[in-house]
């Protein structure tokens, strides 16, 4: 007993099943960003100064080094997510979608690796 | 195959209501933190590449373009951030109540402005005024 109809069954389409992982991923990365944007914004509050010394001084605690690669890594992730939804749920086209969709992806990843990196440079000290 | 006539949206035939406003916004400013994340990308990029790259990017993220960005970045995060806390609240079904969704609409809106605007002088007098 299917709740599909015969015709939906001969066309072929239907639920990716993978919604539900979708759904609930969007919703964690949130609670998490909840706790790490409110870390972000109150460290750039109290951070006494914008210079050079002090942003690295700051990023080079393991404690700000390891929030902050928590921080690029899951904004990326749920920027990735929301972006896909709004994306999917606007653009009609099937050819542009998939091309905008590859490309928020790649986008969102490429940025994603190079502000770990970023951070990482900073904490162990590689940077200039 | 022919193609058959999809259901419509629901935006497409409910009655407005600011609640709905509430919800628009949240994914306008949801787009726009995305690219605001590329922003901070950069910084920190800019903070590892030493500091004469870093000093450039002082320099363009202080310009006053960049600040009515990062202005509307600043009210994008505290509207998201409320409004997203507001949102799992309905996804464990809490809140529903009419009364309560728009109460806590209205609530949203209101301490997105007030807490953006503290943000924002905060944010600007921790980095010493330059953004």
């Amino acid at each position: 007993m299917s709740l599909r109809s015969p015709l939906r069954r001969v066309t072929g389409l239907g639920s990716a099943k993978s919604g539900a992982a979708h759904w609930y991923a969007q919703r964690v990365t949130a609670a998490a960003l909840v706790l790490l944007g409110l870390w972000f914004v109150v460290s750039l509050a109290t951070l006494g100064g914008a210079s050079h010394a002090l942003v690295v001084a700051w990023l080079s605690s393991p404690l700000a080094s390891a929030l902050a690669v928590l921080l690029v890594l899951t904004s990326a992730y749920h920027a990735l997510l929301g972006l896909q939804v709004v994306i999917e749920d606007y653009v009609a086209d099937k050819n542009t979608r998939t091309g905008m969709l590859l490309a928020v992806k790649f986008a969102l990843v490429v940025a994603a690796v190079i502000g770990v990196l970023a951070v990482l440079r900073i904490a162990l000290g590689v940077a200039a | 195959m022919a193609q058959r006539a999809r259901p419509l949206s629901p935006f497409l035939h409910y009655r407005w209501q600011y609640t709905n406003t509430l919800s628009i916004l949240h994914r306008i400013t949801g787009v726009l933190l995305s690219l605001g994340f590329f922003l901070l990308v950069y910084w920190l990029a800019a903070a590892a590449a030493g500091p004469e790259r870093y000093q450039v990017a002082r320099d363009t993220l202080g310009s006053p373009l960049a600040k009515l960005v990062l202005f509307g970045a600043v009210f994008s995060f505290c509207y998201h951030l409320l409004n997203g806390v507001r949102h799992l609240f309905f996804d464990f079904g809490r809140g529903f109540e009419l009364k309560t969704a728009r109460t806590s609409g209205w609530a949203v809106a209101i301490g997105a402005l007030i807490l953006g605007l503290a943000l924002w002088f905060a944010i600007g007098a921790g980095l010493g005024g330059a953004a």
